[in-house]
C-alpha cells in the first residue's frame, strides 16, 4: 500500500471527525504559536535595548569620580571632585594612551529650568563640541555647542526634545528664546533629534550648555563629574581602560589601583551584562512556552488514544480485511503528524503575527528568527511521531477478534 | 477448498481450560453453499474465526485454497484474509461516514490495487448487489439491509476463494433478511463458495449443505435436501 494512499485515509478520518481533529490541533496551534511568539518577543526587546545603548556612543567608557571617602564612609559614586579638564586633556594627548580617539569632558547637575512662566527640572550638562560625536547627538534645529562658545563662555543651551516639550510646548519653536538656570539668562541655539530614550534614562529630557558657562556659571564649580573616552575601535576597548585607568593613577599620585578615586565604565560590559540579561529572559520564556508545547503534544497523544479507544472496531475491521501492523500504525502516525503539521503552520502564522501585532504597539523591532521558526516546526513533526508512537502502536496491536466484537 | 482436519482450540484462562472446538474435521468443496449451525456456546463462532484466519488452531490443520493457515504470522494472516476471504458480519462494519464506494474499495486498498481498477470492480459488485443507484451514499444513510449489501460487494471486492459470512441477517429485518439470501444463492449459483454461520434454522436452510455443531464437535454434516429457493423480484 503506497504512502500516498495512506495520506489520503488519514486525511479522510480526519475530515471526517472535525471536532477532534479541531481540538487536537488547537493544543498545537496554541503551543507552537506562544513559542515563536515568546522568543521573537525577548528577542526585540533584547535589540531594543542594545540599540538603545549604542545610541548613547560606540565604544565608550565613562569615567566617573569615585565617592567621597571621609572617615571610611564611602559616599555615592560620581559624588566626587578628583576629575578636572586637566585629567581630560591629559587623556587627550598623552604620549601613552594609543587607543583613545576622542575625549569629552563633562560636567552633569540637576536644575531648576524656567522659560517665561513654565519650569521644569532637568538634567544640565556643560560639554564641549566633541560630545555630539563621542555620545552620538544629532541636530534636528539649530547647531551645537562650538569652540568659540566654549571658550568666550557663552550663554547659550541646546535642548532635548522633552525639554522643549515641558517649556515650549509641543511643536513650538524654540530657536533664540531664553531660558533662565539659576539666575542666568541663555539663549537656545539648538534643539537635538529625538534619541528616543525611555527605560534607565530618557535622553531627549537634558540641557546642553558650554562647559565653561556650567562650571563657572551655573555651579560655580571647576570640577568635572565624567569624562566620557572614545576608543578607536571595540577590539581596543581593554586596552583603552587600562591606559587610562594608569594614566589617571599616576596623575592623582597613587600607587595602589585599590585605592583608586575615579572608577571606569566599559559600555561593552554593560552590553554584555544587558545581553545576559534579556539572554536569560528570552530562555525563560522559550521555557515557559516550550511547557506549553509539552501540553500540547500530551493533547495529541491523549486524542488519539481516545481516537484508537473510539476507533477499536474500525481498526479491527481493518484488519480483518487485510491491514498488516506497519499500515496500521502508519496511518496513525500519519494522522498525528498531519495533525502537528497543520497545528504547526497555523502556529507559526499566529505566532508571528502575534509578535508583529507587539512590536507594532510597543514600536519596537518585528524580530522573527528563522531559528525559532524551523526549530518549532521540527518540535512539532517530533511531538506528532513521538507521541502518536504509542496510540499507533496500541492500534496496531489489537486482535482484530477482540476489535470487531468490541461495542 | 478448505481443509479442516483434527482441529482444536483449546482457551486457558488462568487454571480453567475451555476446550472450544475438540477434534473438528470436516472439508468443503468449491462452489458450496454451508450453513454452519449451533447454539450459542458451540464453538460456532470460534471455528469461524479460525475459517477466517482471525484466530489459529490449538491442534490440528487447516488448509484454505491450498494454503496452510495452522502456523503463520500476524501480517501474513492479514494477507490470507484479504486475498482468499470475503468477510460479512453480522453488524455489518462498514466505516462509519464513509462513501459506499469507498467501503468496497477498501480491502482493494490494502492489496496494493490501483485507483482505476478499484472503482470499476467497486461499481461492478455494487451494481451486482443491487446498489447502482447507492455509490456515493455515506454508510449511515442506508438501511440494514442495505448496509449488509456494501458489505457483501466489499467481501465480493478481491474475488475470494470464500465469502464468509457470520450471522449475516441478525442485525436485519426478516423481509430484507430474504433478499441477502436472495443475493447469496444467485452468488452461489455464479460458483463462489459461500459459509454462513447461523443459529437461526430460518436462514440455514437457504443452504445447500448444513454442518451442525454441538459442544465444539460435529454432531451431523448433511446434504440440505429441501433448501428454500428465493426467486428474485
Amino acid at each position: 500500500m503506497e504512502y500516498a494512499e495512506l495520506v489520503q485515509e488519514s486525511i479522510g478520518t480526519l475530515v471526517v471527525n472535525k471536532l477532534r481533529t479541531g481540538l487536537a490541533i488547537l493544543g498545537i496551534v496554541i503551543g507552537i504559536g506562544s513559542v515563536i511568539a515568546l522568543v521573537s518577543l525577548g528577542q526585540s526587546s533584547q535589540q531594543a535595548i542594545q540599540s538603545q545603548i549604542q545610541s548613547l556612543g560606540s565604544n565608550l567608557l565613562t569615567v566617573q569620580p569615585s565617592g567621597q571617602r571621609s572617615g571610611g564612609v564611602a559616599g555615592a559614586a560620581g559624588g566626587g571632585t578628583t576629575l578636572t579638564l586637566e585629567d581630560a586633556d591629559a587623556i587627550k594627548n598623552s604620549s601613552t594612551i594609543t587607543t583613545v580617539k576622542n575625549v569629552s569632558p563633562e560636567y552633569a547637575g540637576r536644575e531648576q529650568v524656567v522659560a517665561g512662566r513654565n519650569n521644569t527640572n532637568t538634567q544640565v550638562i556643560g560639554v564641549q563640541p566633541i560630545y555630539a560625536s563621542v555620545r552620538n547627538v544629532t541636530m534636528s534645529q539649530g547647531s551645537f555647542i562650538t569652540d568659540q562658545q566654549v571658550s568666550s563662555m557663552s550663554k547659550v543651551a541646546v535642548l532635548g526634545s522633552t525639554v522643549v516639550e515641558d517649556l515650549f510646548g509641543t511643536g513650538a519653536n524654540p530657536i533664540g528664546q531664553t531660558i533662565r538656570i539659576n539666575g542666568q539668562t541663555l539663549t537656545v541655539i539648538g534643539v537635538t533629534a529625538s534619541r528616543g530614550g525611555t527605560g534607565f534614562q530618557n535622553q531627549d529630557d537634558i540641557i546642553w550648555v558650554p562647559l565653561t558657562t556650567a562650571q563657572k556659571q551655573l555651579f560655580g564649580e571647576s570640577y568635572l563629574t565624567s569624562i566620557a573616552v572614545e576608543a578607536k575601535s571595540a577590539e581596543v576597548m581593554v586596552d583603552a581602560q587600562n591606559e587610562v585607568g594608569y594614566l589617571l593613577l599616576a596623575r592623582h599620585k597613587l600607587t595602589d589601583p585599590a585605592d583608586k578615586d575615579f572608577s571606569i565604565f566599559n559600555q561593552q560590559d554593560l552590553l554584555n551584562t544587558v545581553n545576559q540579561t534579556t539572554g536569560t529572559f528570552t530562555t525563560l520564556l522559550a521555557g515557559v512556552a516550550a511547557i506549553s508545547l509539552l501540553v500540547g503534544g500530551i493533547g495529541i497523544m491523549n486524542i488519539m488514544l481516545v481516537t484508537v479507544t473510539e476507533r477499536t472496531r474500525e481498526i479491527g475491521l481493518r484488519k480483518a480485511l487485510g491491514a498488516k501492523k506497519k499500515v496500521i500504525v502508519t496511518q496513525f502516525l500519519i494522522e498525528s503528524l498531519i495533525l502537528t503539521f497543520i497545528g504547526g503552520i497555523i502556529g507559526i502564522g499566529l505566532g508571528v503575527l502575534a509578535s508583529y501585532i507587539y512590536s507594532i504597539v510597543t514600536a519596537s523591532a518585528f524580530v522573527v528568527s528563522l531559528q525559532s521558526v524551523v526549530l518549532a516546526f521540527i518540535v512539532s513533526a517530533g511531538i506528532g511521531v513521538l507521541f502518536g508512537w504509542y496510540p499507533a502502536k496500541r492500534a496496531a496491536n489489537l486482535q482484530p477478534i477482540e476489535a470487531l466484537r468490541y461495542e | 477448498m478448505i481443509q479442516v482436519s483434527h482441529l482444536s482450540k483449546i482457551y486457558n484462562t488462568g487454571d480453567v481450560e475451555t476446550v472450544a472446538l475438540d477434534d473438528v474435521t470436516f472439508s468443503v468443496q468449491k462452489g458450496e453453499f454451508v450453513a454452519i449451525m449451533g447454539p450459542s456456546g458451540s464453538g460456532k463462532s470460534t471455528l469461524m474465526h479460525i475459517l477466517g484466519a482471525l484466530d489459529l488452531p490449538t491442534k490440528g490443520s487447516y488448509m484454505l485454497d491450498g494454503e496452510n493457515v495452522s502456523n503463520v504470522a500476524d501480517d501474513d494472516l492479514a494477507d490470507i484474509r484479504n486475498r482468499k476471504i470475503g468477510f460479512i458480519f453480522q453488524a455489518f462494519n462498514l466505516l462509519p461516514r464513509t462513501t459506499t464506494m469507498k467501503n468496497v474499495m477498501l480491502p482493494m486498498v490494502y492489496a496494493g490495487i490501483p485507483k482505476s481498477e478499484r472503482m470499476k470492480r467497486a461499481q461492478k459488485y455494487l451494481e451486482m448487489v443491487g446498489l447502482g443507484h447507492r455509490l456515493y451514499h455515506l454508510s449511515n444513510q442506508l438501511s440494514g439491509g442495505q448496509q449488509q449489501r456494501v458489505a457483501i460487494a466489499r467481501g465480493l471486492a478481491m474475488n475470494p476463494a470464500i465469502l464468509l459470512a457470520d450471522e449475516p441477517t441478525g442485525n436485519i429485518a426478516s423481509s430484507q433478511a430474504a433478499e441477502i439470501m436472495a443475493i447469496f444463492q444467485k452468488l452461489n449459483d455464479e460458483g463462489h463458495t459461500i459459509i454462513m454461520i447461523t443459529h437461526e434454522q430460518d436462514i440455514a436452510i437457504h443452504a445447500r449443505r448444513i454442518i451442525h455443531i454441538r459442544d465444539g464437535k460435529i454432531s451431523k454434516d448433511e446434504i440440505n435436501r429441501k433448501q428454500k429457493r428465493i426467486q428474485e423480484q
